[in-house]
């Protein structure tokens, strides 16, 4: 364990990062008021991004941390992708084998093997 | 800026590619942190993936329905002034949150700057407002339950909607109720000097911090994906 203090900034990084945070999320509750759409999609992913970063970076310090302990904390997650991946593509396999079977809205069918 | 790291033989580390494989190639402490850091970034890690899971099972299951996904800007939009706003009461959480992530990044930098009240009550406000955040939750909650929302069912489409709602709100709403509680635990002693009497030491405000963006963290996450999508 260090003896010296560990994480001192000067608090105008603090107060930045927080006015950032505030005038991120007020875009992004903007959003809400476009039409859905590739456009909207991007900007929530964009601004979602930056507000993470942000928050690990500035206001968890990892910014300022060794890289060993960046790799170890930050890496992993990225994996995270290939179960959105497998996800998506099971998820796409279900949708049609729903239409398949129930047509366009399964709900209105009363109970499988009702008929 | 990273802290000094020394090697277990006393010599000085370097920073960047080559501190990284010095930190893991030699019979040593990888992490030049104390350990409680290092430990609460493993916990937040896999804290990580579990509300991954949530929210990764929460798109699987409106991709493949094929019933219309309820419009949560509907959904969650609160009468006021006698306008219908959307998503009224989600963004000023979403505000509250932040707030409470910039008094608890205070309290941090106080806390290694001894200024044990200011710290003290800073991390009071943190709870606090972390407090507000959860009983609007349950103002959230109620008002769905009472409009018919269940976890199988719902008046407004997809009935997988209320599964998914419920498992991520509260997720996450139990890890800011926690965090409440860490908050006021860690405050405490600060207040009645026990790490003072502990070599004068607040890095403890520091780890009680790193959970608490991480919950603000992850709310970033489901405010976009569940919210907003």
């Amino acid at each position: 364990m260090s003896s010296d203090e560990g994480q001192q900034h000067p608090l105008t990084i603090y107060w930045i990062m927080w006015t950032a945070l505030f005038v991120l999320s007020g875009f992004s509750y903007a959003t809400d008021f476009m039409d859905p759409g590739y456009v909207r999609w991007s900007l929530i992913l964009i601004l979602m991004f930056v507000k993470a970063g942000g928050i690990v970076f500035i206001f968890m310090h990892m910014g300022w941390e060794r890289l060993a302990l960046k790799l170890a904390i930050l890496v992993p997650p990225v994996f995270i992708g290939v179960l959105i991946i497998l996800m998506a593509l099971e998820a796409d396999n279900t949708f049609l084998t729903r239409i398949e079977f129930f047509g366009d809205s399964p709900m209105e069918v009363e109970t499988p093997g009702h008929h | 800026m990273s802290e000094a790291a020394v090697s277990s033989s006393g010599e000085a580390l370097d920073d960047g590619a080559k501190g990284f494989v010095q930190d893991f190639s030699s019979d040593m402490q990888a992490f030049h942190v104390p350990w409680g850091k290092a430990m609460m970034w493993i916990f937040l890690l896999s804290d990580t993936f579990i509300f991954s899971c949530f929210l990764v099972s929460y798109m699987k299951v409106r991709m493949s329905t094929t019933d219309p996904w309820p419009y949560p800007s509907e959904v969650f939009a609160l009468e006021a002034f006698g306008y219908n706003v959307p998503l009224l009461l989600i963004a000023i959480m979403t505000f509250i949150l932040i707030t409470s992530s910039g008094t608890m990044a205070l309290a941090v930098n106080m806390g290694y700057r001894k200024k044990k009240k200011t710290t003290f009550w800073l991390m009071v406000a943190t709870a606090a407002l972390g407090a507000s955040f959860v009983g609007m939750q349950a103002f959230e909650w109620t008002k769905l339950i009472m409009e018919g929302v269940r976890p199988w069912e719902n008046p407004f489409g997809a009935a997988q909607f209320g599964s998914s709602f419920f498992m991520i709100t509260g997720f996450h709403g139990m890890h800011v109720t926690a965090g409440v509680i860490y908050l006021l635990v860690v405050a405490n002693r600060v207040r009645t000097g026990f790490y003072e009497r502990r070599g004068n030491n607040y890095e403890i405000v520091e780890i009680a911090g790193l959970y608490w963006h991480f919950v603000d963290l992850v709310w970033v996450f489901i405010f976009a994906l569940f919210y907003l999508w």
